[in-house]
């Protein structure tokens, strides 16, 4: 299984003539394959280009139509006379020039002009007349408005609370599971195999009620643990940390039980430091999982005190449906740590993806 | 010894999580060692698989049996203990009917039509999805160049949360977007997406393929690289067409990893709910809204929580996905013989 990957990309040019076979003509399946990859890149990455560009405009800029492609903001310039800054726009001018006045007023259609040159003078323009001179801006108030006025620092809190932790859990049951699996021939085994095999059928979305009874008896409604601790015991987990321990050889352990160490010891000091590659995928993996979770934390959240990331977008775009450019820039925070986390460890992910199938 | 190399792994942790993984491991080693010598070595496992098979029991295996005892029983109460039983009535209700083609003829018209608009969904997203991923497996497994960086291209959006997912394509969509502006620069009028009962489940079905297609094209692509090269070499040789190449060595032994793809997109397909939640809210009317938000409303958000109804209609979804779930582990099985 040669790794085509692994090879740097010498140039433009050897990436658009890289051929079937390697060699000789082109062929139509060629010119077919680097059409799709264009496409490809254009259909996967535009439209999370398009959201983080969308997430810099102002609120006024989102409401236009049609949208400009990178996010762009009036120009204002000081004018001697007046306290504020006014902001710019070109005027088309009867004689057919164009040049730029700041604006003091707009009454009605009529918009109070001067030239920042020559400001005693003021123009009155009819406001068809005239167009913002704008430049590239970014409106960094999208992020700081959320996080300082609305809870989305708490929402970021409690999703940051209940990954680290849920994450933390769900390692080291497992972990503890697959040792007891891997290391032990004991009577019982298979049948706890089958069991965990059977669990792996019952997605939360078949058990909803029932699960929501056990965590209001427990009285975790609207608190953190009523997420983090259902989906704890993952059978994929165990499966796949399972396996990895399997290939640990037998003689490690019987010399450490010769040493007199406990089981316990046994579990943490040699098989767990062994197992750290799987760790580290199950670790990637419920990250992913409980980061990007929604429909369980929106049956258990109900107070948005508690709310995670997630929630607190869908109610955040329910309520205040026309304000755009705060979801915009909500969501961009939100993918951001995924994003990260993929950047990094992609390669982790997609073998990790390929060889045990799961998501 | 095993003095030694516990200084020097306890010393390699001396990080930031260094202190707290230290204090749980003193933490528990004192009362796992006590068990031990209480019950020897032979009966570690259990206690090993204790807390794991603490939590299935007590949020999955405990939940289905209560799942099913809910479905048969009325009221409005949530405790088990207050509601009275009433067999089969909530599989009656949710099942009477006139004519069960026609959603509008049944008591419980909203389950049918959520049992509809999911059928519809996952006959299209399926295979729509498996193609494409099937397509994308071929391309990326040719000898391209920057085959990694294509292959995460692809498998980007997996990653995203559905919630993400939905507010992309929500703002592509809306009346004055990004696609309404190149539909009108192209001379065409705007098109109100989520007004239209067609367009909406066409998006919903688009953008689940968007979110998910990378994670069935890795399992394509994983299952392609198995296959063993001097087969392709032998048919070079032979002078075999590139056609007869794909119908005759390729898709066949491709054809387990295909099965475990169709039915494990089956099952995720029966099961959507948080993308189309977030893009349509299960509108215009119920156009969009599949059997777990038929589920969630009836359990949670309506005025009324109809438990027991909620109970039935995710008895029914169960049995549904039981018989995917066998489906793919006889196809799981045909694929580890192979």
């Amino acid at each position: 299984m040669p790794d085509i990957s692994a090879k740097p990309v010498r140039t433009i040019g050897s990436l658009l003539t890289a051929r079937r076979g390697g060699k000789g003509r082109l062929h139509w399946t060629d010119v077919f394959t680097y059409f799709y990859l264009a496409f490809g890149i254009f259909l996967m990455f535009g439209p999370v280009v398009w959201l983080v560009l969308s997430s810099f405009k102002t609120s006024s800029a989102l409401l236009e139509f049609p949208p400009t492609f990178l996010p762009l903001g009036q120009i204002e310039v000081q004018v001697e006379g007046y306290e504020k800054p006014l902001p710019l726009y070109e005027v088309k001018q009867e004689d057919g020039t164009v040049t730029q006045l700041a604006q003091i007023r707009r009454i009605g259609i009529v918009s109070q002009m001067v030239d920042p040159q020559n400001p005693g003078e003021t123009i009155q323009v009819p406001i068809d007349q005239r167009s913002e001179v704008r430049e590239f801006r970014m409106a960094w108030d999208n992020y700081r408005d959320p996080l300082e006025r609305f809870d989305f620092t708490r929402y970021l809190y409690n999703s940051v609370v209940v990954t680290a932790i849920a994450t933390l859990v769900t390692l080291l049951i497992n972990s503890m599971a697959a040792f007891g699996l891997a290391i032990y021939e004991f009577r019982g085994r298979n049948a706890i195999m089958l069991f965990v095999i059977g669990t792996l059928m019952i997605p939360i979305t078949v058990i909803l009620v029932p699960v929501y009874l056990v965590v209001t008896s427990m009285g975790m409604i609207n608190s953190l643990w009523a997420v983090i601790l259902p989906g704890a015991a993952t059978p994929t987990g165990v499966f796949l940390l399972r396996q990895y321990m399997l290939t640990i050889p037998k003689e490690l352990i019987e010399a450490a039980r010769m040493d007199k160490a406990s089981e316990w010891r046994i579990y943490w000091k040699v098989v767990l430091p062994l197992t750290m590659p799987a760790i580290a995928v199950l670790a990637i993996f419920s990250i992913m999982w409980r980061w990007n979770e929604f429909l369980w934390p929106l049956i258990v959240l109900n107070r948005s005190e508690v709310y995670t990331l997630q929630v607190g977008l869908n109610a955040f775009q329910g309520e205040l449906d026309v304000q755009w450019h705060y979801i915009l820039a909500m969501t961009v925070v939100t993918l951001i740590p995924v994003t990260l986390v993929f950047a990094f460890l992609q390669r982790f992910i997609t073998t990790g993806i390929a060889s045990t199938g799961m998501k | 010894m095993a003095q030694d190399s516990d200084l020097t792994f306890t010393g390699r942790l001396a990080g930031l999580a260094g202190a707290p993984v230290r204090l749980l491991f003193r933490m528990l080693e004192l009362p796992l060692a006590a068990i031990q010598r209480g019950i020897g070595v032979r009966k570690m496992p259990w206690i090993f698989l204790l807390p794991n098979l603490a939590f299935f029991g007590l949020f999955v295996i405990l939940p289905l049996f209560i799942n099913f005892f809910y479905s048969l029983t009325g009221g409005i109460q949530l405790f088990p203990s207050d509601r009275p039983f009433v067999g089969t009535e909530q599989y009656g209700f949710l099942l009477e009917c006139e004519n069960i083609t026609d959603p509008q003829t049944c008591r419980e018209d909203r389950f049918w039509k959520g049992i509809y608009n999911t059928l519809v969904f996952v006959f299209f997203q399926v295979s729509f999805m498996v193609l494409f991923s099937l397509i994308t497996a071929l391309i990326l497994n040719r000898e391209i160049r920057a085959r990694g960086f294509f292959r995460a291209v692809f498998f980007f959006p997996v990653l995203l949360s559905p919630v993400v997912v939905a507010l992309i394509w929500k703002w592509i969509l809306l009346r004055d977007g990004i696609l309404n502006a190149f539909l009108v620069s192209i001379g065409l009028d705007k098109i109100l997406f989520f007004v239209s009962p067609e367009w909406s489940m066409f998006w919903a079905i688009f953008v689940s393929i968007w979110a998910h297609m990378g994670f069935y094209t890795l399992i394509l692509l994983a299952g392609l690289q198995a296959i063993p090269p001097d087969l392709y070499e032998a048919a070079e040789m032979d002078g075999t067409s590139s056609e007869r190449v794909f119908w005759r060595i390729t898709l066949p032994l491709l054809w387990p990893n295909m099965l475990v793809v169709i039915v494990l997109a089956l099952i995720k397909g029966v099961q959507i709910f948080d993308e189309v939640f977030v893009l349509t809210g299960g509108g215009p009317g119920t156009a969009t809204q599949f059997i777990v938000q038929y589920i969630y409303n009836t359990g949670f958000t309506n005025q009324v929580q109809n438990f027991g109804l909620a109970s039935a209609a995710s008895v029914v979804l169960g049995v549904a996905l039981f018989v995917l779930t066998m489906a793919q582990l006889a196809a799981t099985r045909r694929k580890d013989d192979a």
